[in-house]
């Protein structure tokens, strides 16, 4: 080891979402905080700048922003008798990279969990009783409820700036939002945005079918805002170059937008970038971290950042990993026998989706937002008898123009070339005159999806990468296939020229290459007891109490929603636990 | 309306954008260069030999026509994109891991895993789909006429041409590549003049639209503008 440097009270690895959010609340508190960010340091301006940032091909498909799989990647197999091969170059997800994170580039799409869905073991055996629980589905309940989180969910919303309508108000259904999802006790921080052709057509529809639609809640600002760290924020205008992009104004929500400016006015906080972190130390005696060792790329040299806490805030793929190379998180999970945890309850998404062609109708796909749309919950998980339908899991839809770029987004009728004359022919005359509607599902975990490392291919720094058994579950296409049953009836009652479903279907193998979401969960799954996940309901490793792993990696399973509102929940329950519990007095706090 | 600062007032694109939403090929791009590029012909490849070259004027040139409406990969310059991009990072595959071993035969879903860069399977592909149309047709891919050339694209987009397996993502790059050069921001020099953004009504990097979300069913009456500040 090369250099090692000045201890401090708390180093956090990786400065996205969730260390953004550890960084400024426990600078509150006085501690001397450093963040190490494998990535570059990046900024509204001058990083996002218009016109730069509007570059579809730089950031949409040469995919600048993300992780480079040249420097960190893993390996992918569907079963545990193939060959796992590395995830070479991006596709199915796209893990983000420097200062900010995932955070700076995602869609904005907020949601709470359901109140069902963090007791999904128990709602099932209530209402069908354990033996509709399919073999192989490791079906759990989070160890926190939604009642304890709630005021957290809060908190995340208004530090973040969430566009939307409350649906439910301290358990009154309100006109206008979701009347399906868990109670809220405030309305959000910002109104719900205005809706564009396809959405509004989409609600239509959907009354008209007697379902419950409502503006899809956004991370992307309606109004001018301030949030609690003194941050602000100006409306969104639609500029369509949301995810994947740094948003050039303030507004999208993201560390940039919500936090990193006043972290930064802290003394006692500090960040470095370029430096990867490769390790976290261990003591001696096994109970705690002594800290962290990383690469730093400008000494081209290693470096051990000693601290009292250390806070993996990496991402969910990289915290995994990080663990796997560690020590940390409990025995690694073995699918065979059923033993170990860390590695264990890996879990991803469910989508499919309509797409409808008018060719009389306008439909600008280029004006939108990330998580523009309305959506509707009519078919969500506490709105689903599972027992007579044979899955457990449920979906939310939307419809919202939010990415017009044409070498990414041009859908065209089924039979028109994907090539020659045909095929310009179709993009002259489809381009703008077609309209999508999405299912967004539960994804379970099962015995046989699970993290571990990979025998054979190592990375940079000479670390064997991470490796990931994953494939489709009959339970969740199923779920799909019910989704699709639903929603072409209520397609073709819009009366499109044409229309066309994409739903995976039983049977369907994971396929690396198109993109589907960076929705990757589990792996340091939170539970109740050590032998069952790595953390505790704090976040905080069970076997190490001075670390703490945030993000959604500490899922049980994943819910049916994008998962970043249950990660910045989950992350300012954890935060206010080392606040109000831990610095006081350092040990389990379970 | 928002003006962008350092560009001229967007309200006198709305004068303008009528007549020039109609215009589509050639018209709209003279009038949107302001200083005319290299004709193809004279163009300097960065990195595609002479027979490289000529393969991927032929083939771009198949895979978007000129003929019809629209423009066409020529008009459009997209050899000049592929033939950039595979000079630089992309062609090179910086940002992928290419660490070995590698398992081409490997099946499709399970993605890249040849161990050749995007530029080294077009320096390989290209011979052997030329050596194939030889074979099957009795000349390299440019000599052939269009119909026999759309015959063998064809052939190779269906996987009847026998590459060997570390080119078998030949056809899928290429017509990625062909319509990112259409499409992609003018300055990667493709789409040149925006005219595939004129054509289609996409208006490239405005990414201002605060009052058209409620502007239901009516056209985006603006035509694009990129990067550099070119107008179309
Ligand atoms: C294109 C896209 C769209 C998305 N859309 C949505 C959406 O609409 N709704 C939603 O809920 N979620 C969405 N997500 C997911 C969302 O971005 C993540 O849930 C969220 O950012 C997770 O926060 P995090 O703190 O766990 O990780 P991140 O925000 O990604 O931060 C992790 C940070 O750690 C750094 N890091 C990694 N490894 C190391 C290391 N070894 N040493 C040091 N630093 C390291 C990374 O560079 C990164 O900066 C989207 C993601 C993507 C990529
Ligand atoms: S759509 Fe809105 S929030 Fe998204 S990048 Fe554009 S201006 Fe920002």
């Amino acid at each position: 080891m090369a250099r090692t440097e000045p201890k401090k009270d708390v180093v956090i690895v990786g400065l996205g979402w969730t260390g953004s959010i550890a960084g400024i609340e426990l600078a509150q508190e006085g501690l001397d905080i450093v963040a190490l960010e494998r990535g570059h340091d990046q900024s509204t301006v001058p990083d996002f700048q218009y016109p730069q940032q509007i570059d579809e091909l730089k950031y949409g498909v040469r995919l600048k922003m993300m992780q480079k799989p040249s420097q960190q990647t893993l390996t992918v197999r569907r079963s545990g008798d193939e060959t796992a091969l590395p995830y070479r170059s991006l596709g199915s997800f796209l893990p983000g990279n420097g200062v900010g994170g995932a955070g700076t580039h995602w869609n904005g799409l907020n949601w709470r969990p359901m109140p069902e869905e963090l007791r999904l073991r128990s709602y099932v055996a209530e209402n069908w009783g354990e033996d509709i629980i399919p073999e192989g589905m490791n079906l759990g309940d989070y160890p926190v409820s939604y009642d304890e989180l709630e005021p957290f969910f809060t908190r995340f919303e208004k530090v973040a700036g969430i566009s939307g309508k409350a649906g439910n108000l301290n358990g009154e259904i309100q006109e206008g939002g979701n009347p399906f999802e868990g109670w809220r006790s405030e309305e959000f921080p910002m109104p719900p945005h205005r809706a564009t052709w396809d959405s509004q057509k989409f609600g239509e529809a959907a009354s008209a079918m007697g379902y419950h639609p409502f503006t899809a809640s956004a991370g992307i600002a309606s109004t001018s805002y301030t949030n609690p760290y003194g941050m602000q924020m100006g409306p969104c205008n639609f500029c369509g170059f949301c995810e994947r992009f740094g948003c050039y104004q303030y507004s999208k929500s993201s560390p940039q937008t919500a936090i990193l400016g006043a972290l930064k006015q802290y003394p006692n906080f500090e960040y470095r970038t370029n430096s990867e972190v490769l390790k976290v130390e261990t003591a001696a005696d096994g109970k705690t971290a002594t800290g962290v060792t990383y690469w730093d790329e400008a000494a081209q040299e290693e470096v051990f950042q000693p601290a009292d806490i250390v806070i993996l805030s990496s991402y969910q793929l990289n915290n995994v990993h990080l663990m796997l190379l560690s020590g940390i998180g409990g025995p690694v999970y073995d699918p065979v026998t059923g033993d170990g945890v860390l590695g264990k309850n890996y879990a991803y998404q469910m989508n499919g989706g309509v797409s409808l062609f008018f060719e009389d109708e306008h439909f600008n796909p280029f004006v939108g937002h990330g998580a523009n749309g309305i959506a509707l919950d009519d078919f969500a998980i506490n709105q689903n008898d599972f027992g007579a339908l044979g899955f457990i899991g449920g979906s939310y839809w939307r419809s919202g123009t939010f990415n017009g770029q044409p070498i990414r987004n041009m859908p065209l009728p089924s039979g028109t070339p994907s090539w020659g004359a045909g095929w310009k022919e179709g993009i002259g005359r489809w381009y703008g005159h077609a309209m999508s509607i999405g299912s967004h599902g539960s994804h379970m975990a099962y015995a046989n999806n699970h993290l571990d490392l990979d025998p054979t291919y190592t990375d940079r720094h000479g670390r064997p990468l991470m490796r990931m058994t994953f494939n489709w579950q009959d339970n969740d296409l199923r779920m799909n296939q019910y989704m699709k049953s639903k929603m072409e009836p209520l397609a073709a009652s819009m009366n499109p020229d044409s229309m066309q479903s994409g739903f995976k279907d039983v049977g369907a193998q994971y396929d690396v290459r198109p993109y589907q979401t960076t929705h990757n969960t589990g792996g340091h799954s939170m539970s109740e007891t050590a032998r069952e996940g790595s953390v505790n309901r704090y976040s905080q490793a069970w076997d190490k109490h001075n670390v703490f792993v945030m993000g959604a990696g500490n899922f049980v399973q994943n819910t049916q929603y994008n998962p970043t509102g249950l990660v910045g929940g989950l992350a300012y329950h954890t935060v206010n636990a080392i606040r109000t519990q831990y610095l006081s007095n350092p040990r389990p706090l379970v | 309306m928002t003006d962008l600062p350092g560009y001229p007032s967007r309200r006198n694109f709305l004068k303008g954008s009528a007549a020039g939403f109609a215009l589509t090929g050639i018209a709209a791009s003279a009038e949107a260069q302001v200083e005319a590029p290299v004709s193809l012909d004279e163009y300097e490849t960065e990195y595609l030999n002479g027979a490289e070259w000529a393969f991927i004027m032929a083939a771009t040139a198949r895979l978007i026509p000129s003929e019809g409406d629209g423009p066409g990969a020529l008009e459009t310059r997209v050899p000049v994109f592929i033939d950039r991009q595979l000079a630089g990072d992309y062609g090179s595959a910086d940002d992928w891991y290419m660490e070995g071993p590698h398992a081409p035969d490997a099946e499709p879903a399970r993605g890249w895993q040849t161990p050749l860069t995007p530029a080294e399977v077009y320096r390989q592909a290209i011979p052997a789909f030329d050596a194939w149309c030889q074979s099957s047709h009795g000349a390299s891919f440019a000599e052939l006429d269009a119909e026999t050339q759309d015959a063998a694209l064809t052939s190779l987009s269906e996987g009847e041409v026998e590459l060997s397996s570390e080119l078998r993502d030949f056809w899928s790059l290429l017509l990625s590549n062909t319509k990112e050069g259409y499409f992609a921001d003018p300055q990667y020099g493709g789409n040149a003049g925006m005219q595939s953004w004129v054509y289609i009504g996409f208006p490239g990097a405005r990414a201002a639209y605060r009052e058209w979300p409620e502007r239901h069913n009516i056209e985006y009456p603006l035509g694009p503008v990129s990067i550099s500040g070119e107008r179309a």
